[in-house]
């Protein structure tokens, strides 16, 4: 029954949203309040009703009610309730359920936060977002019904792929998505500005927290996504330049480029048309996302429940929004007033220079990810591009782009003295050079290039820790005096020297993994030993266990340091899913530090042996930290009074509160 | 330099970093694509040795073979025509014989194709599409 009750909600959703995307737009036009009104109600109820039906369909997952399809295919009454409940999105239906579940949570949000919005843009916001919602919701009822019933039910189901049998698809899907989706309600700011021909510097206050949102959230799935794929899938790699990686990368890379143009929009009143056209760009990259990943065109490791044939709908509903808005921004953009011309060495400089690199940074991997598509559409060549085509053109862009991140907060808005913000930085550029030279002396296996990427990373970290000394007063100022400046500074200046700096942690990460692991392949009986980066393994063999729903073979490793002390014991597992006969391949991870041994098992040998694969990772969750530590820069920023959501009118209220502050 | 100078200055560095990011893109693309073979194609349009290519199509039945430490061969066939293939490491979890797999590596002087990535799948009824199609085109296979 609930089942029905969730298909009807859903249905019902169609409609309000269908009366969300006419009604305020038509109210606008026409400037009648009552229609706009409608707005919020129905945009929120648009809510509650997906909400119904996302929760039906959980409960028929945790009940294991095998009368409904989805549930059949895609669940096993034996999986852990975990499993039972996060198996809700581990299908294609059930995670383009989610996806429109959080589609309209950021509309309500929009509707409840946006009271201080202008009536008519908040009611062509909504009206957009409706648009967005009706599309997805008519692709979900039309094609994807997760609630169809099977007669007579099965009495037990097919289960979950095994892979997604883990935490990560309790974390990464439902944070890739708030990211995705977040980027919708800048993209109908945007629309919304277009079509009424007019925006101005508060409109980038009204988006920026938006982006910033969903810059946090994507930042965190894509990170999570990456640590998942590293120890699930047992190859130890964090990145591969998969089309389905590059899919939520670009755009994050479009999102963070309108972060930070919308800083110069909001300050100078100037790059208006050009951060309405990354509002669009960002939204159409996540659309293309959601394509390339629900609909495997283009081969993928990590490709799961694609169709292609529902692929076709969510093209046609990619081409619509991003055709329209395109359309849209062409007639319009004409009418927004363009800022002036500024300084090159200025604040607003150095964050245009930003955007230059990150938009063809978009654009390179734009060009990877989509040319095999382009070349079989036109010659019927089936080619693949990977890895080295990225590293030899996204990382020469980035390379240069992360060595002027620390002079962009230090440089002045208007006219900025390059000179002066060199001298500045000379102590920072000290400690880069020192790092270099020490990863170079000390550290076993850093070659030149180990140390520069490492110097990079402590460039940046110790940019940002510049950034703030001199906002607090330093080295001027007495200490006491510095540290009560330093608490008192607005928090977007610690959400900026933050996020730079998580940069920093990530790129010595990647940098160490990248140019320090050690990899050994080896056949190896019960007792035998090897040693990697000085650490010794002694396999102690292999040990059956029974899962709940799994059984498996344990091959148990202890690890001794290259000290002598022993570690402890490191576990690697053979598994086999019986429901589907599917094996699995559980790594065995040591986290020593910063750095991780790895050992993932490999098949048994006729000789009793068993193939044993052994990583050395120096740093390589600081790859995963970094990203944590961005994610805490841009929470901080948006915790910024300055930055509240729905700031206008309530900031008018509160300016005669905030004086004071601005005073210490 | 006049305001006119300077912006002619701005938007000719753009150019030109927009110039040289295109350039560099082409290049890479010329030379980092490998292109998708089945084994039939291969007599089609031979591959020089040392050319990196994607070799795809199904494992073929009992060709699947454990050498010496970590060595692995197998065949990967269309249907007619099939290729010996060399790996070093650990296949993943869902390589079969008999199921689909896509391959990335070098053929060596003596024809064998050395493998270096052998992909791997997440789902026992995911078959990777350039295979899927290929061998739809010569009714191997009828999908799903």
């Amino acid at each position: 029954m609930s089942v029905e009750i969730g298909h009807f909600a859903l249905v019902l959703a169609f409609a309000l949203s269908l009366v969300q995307s006419t009604v305020p737009l038509v109210g606008a036009r026409l400037g009648s309040s009552a229609l706009m009104r409608v707005g919020e109600p129905s945009t929120i109820m648009g809510f509650l009703m997906t909400g119904i039906a996302f929760a039906a369909l959980t409960a028929a997952y945790m009940q294991s009610d095998f009368s409904v399809e989805n549930v059949w295919q895609n669940s096993h009454s034996a999986k852990p309730m975990l499993f039972k409940i996060t198996g809700t999105w581990g299908n294609h239906e059930g995670s383009m359920l989610l996806w429109v579940l959080i589609l309209t949570l950021f509309g309500s949000l929009v509707a409840v936060f946006g009271r201080n919005l202008p009536a008519t843009l908040r009611a062509n916001v909504l009206a957009v977002q409706g648009m967005v919602g009706a599309a997805f919701l008519l692709f979900i009822l039309a094609t994807s019904n997760p609630f169809a019933r099977l007669v007579p039910a099965p009495i037990e189901g097919r289960d979950l792929n095994p892979i997604l049998q883990d935490v990560g698809l309790a974390v990464h899907p439902p944070l890739l998505y708030l990211g995705y989706v977040g980027f919708s309600v800048c993209f109908a700011f945007a629309v919304a500005a277009l079509i009424e021909g007019r925006v101005d510097a508060a409109w980038a206050r009204w988006v920026r927290p938006w982006t910033l949102a969903a810059w946090v959230f994507l930042t965190g799935g894509i990170a999570m996504g990456s640590y998942w794929a590293y120890y699930e899938l047992g190859w130890g790699g964090f990145w591969f330049w998969d089309p389905v990686e590059n899919a939520s990368f670009m755009p994050w890379l479009a999102g963070t480029a309108l972060l930070h143009s919308a800083i110069v929009m909001e300050r100078r009143s100037a790059l208006k048309i050009w951060t309405i056209l990354l509002a669009l760009v960002a939204f159409s990259l996540s659309l293309l996302g959601t394509f390339l990943v629900r609909s495997g065109v283009l081969t993928s490791v990590h490709a799961f429940a694609t169709d292609p044939t529902r692929g076709v709908f969510i093209l046609a509903i990619l081409v619509l929004f991003v055709g329209g808005s395109f359309a849209l921004f062409a007639a319009r953009s004409g009418a927004l007033t363009a800022g002036g011309v500024f300084h090159p060495i200025s604040r607003e400089g150095a964050l245009v220079l930003n955007n230059l690199f990150l938009t063809t940074a978009t654009a390179t991997v734009f060009v990877g990810t989509l040319y095999p598509l382009f070349i079989e559409a036109l010659s019927g060549d089936k080619i693949s591009v990977g890895a080295p085509f990225f590293n030899l053109t996204f990382v020469p862009l980035m390379v240069p782009l992360l060595m002027a991140v620390p002079f962009g907060p230090l440089l002045a808005w208007k006219r900025g003295d390059l000179w002066a913000v060199s001298q500045r930085l000379f102590v920072a550029f000290g400690g880069a050079l020192a790092a270099m030279i020490v990863a170079l002396l000390f550290v076993d296996r850093a070659a030149a290039l180990a140390a520069l990427g490492i110097g990079l990373g402590v460039w940046l970290i110790l940019g940002a820790l510049t950034d703030l000394a001199l906002r607090s007063g330093l080295p001027k100022a007495r200490l006491r005096v510095a540290v009560s400046r330093l608490v008192g500074l607005p928090r977007s200046a610690f959400g900026t020297a933050l996020a730079h700096a998580g940069v920093g942690v990530m790129v010595i990460g990647v940098t160490a993994v990248t140019t320090m692991q050690g990899e050994r392949i080896v056949a190896m009986k019960p007792g035998e030993t090897a040693e990697i980066a000085g650490y010794v393994l002694r396999f102690d063999g292999l040990t059956p266990y029974t899962g709940p729903n799994y059984l498996e073979d344990r091959g148990i490793f202890a690890v001794t340091a290259p000290d002598g002390r022993p570690l402890g014991e490191v576990m690697s597992a053979k598994r086999v899913y019986p429901a589907r006969q599917m094996p699995t391949t559980e790594a065995g991870i040591m986290t020593l530090g910063f750095s991780q041994l790895y050992v993932s098992l490999g098949d048994p040998r006729d000789d009793g042996a068993i193939v044993v694969r052994i990583w050395w990772k120096p740093l390589v969750t600081l790859i995963w930290y970094g990203a944590v530590v961005m994610m805490v820069g841009g929470t901080v920023s948006l915790l910024d009074r300055r930055l509240r959501v729905g700031a206008p009118a309530r900031r008018k209220a509160r300016t005669g509160a905030a004086q004071p502050e601005a005073g210490r | 330099m006049t305001r006119k100078q300077k912006r002619l200055a701005i938007i000719g560095g753009g150019m030109g970093f927009l110039a040289a990011a295109t350039a560099l893109t082409f290049v890479a693309l010329g030379q980092q694509t490998s292109y998708f073979y089945m084994p039939g194609d291969l007599s089609v349009r031979p591959v020089a040795a040392g050319e990196r290519i994607r070799l795809g199509g199904l494992v073929e039945e009992g060709s699947l073979a454990h050498g010496a430490e970590t060595d692995v061969t197998f065949a990967v066939t269309d249907g007619s025509e099939s290729v010996k293939v060399t790996y070093a490491g650990i296949l993943p979890d869902l390589f079969r014989e008999g199921q689909g797999v896509v391959t990335e590596g070098r053929f060596d002087d003596g024809g064998v194709f050395r493998a270096d990535t052998v992909l791997a799948k997440h789902d026992e009824t995911y078959m990777p599409r350039e295979v899927a199609e290929s061998l739809k085109e010569k009714g191997v296979w009828e999908g799903d």
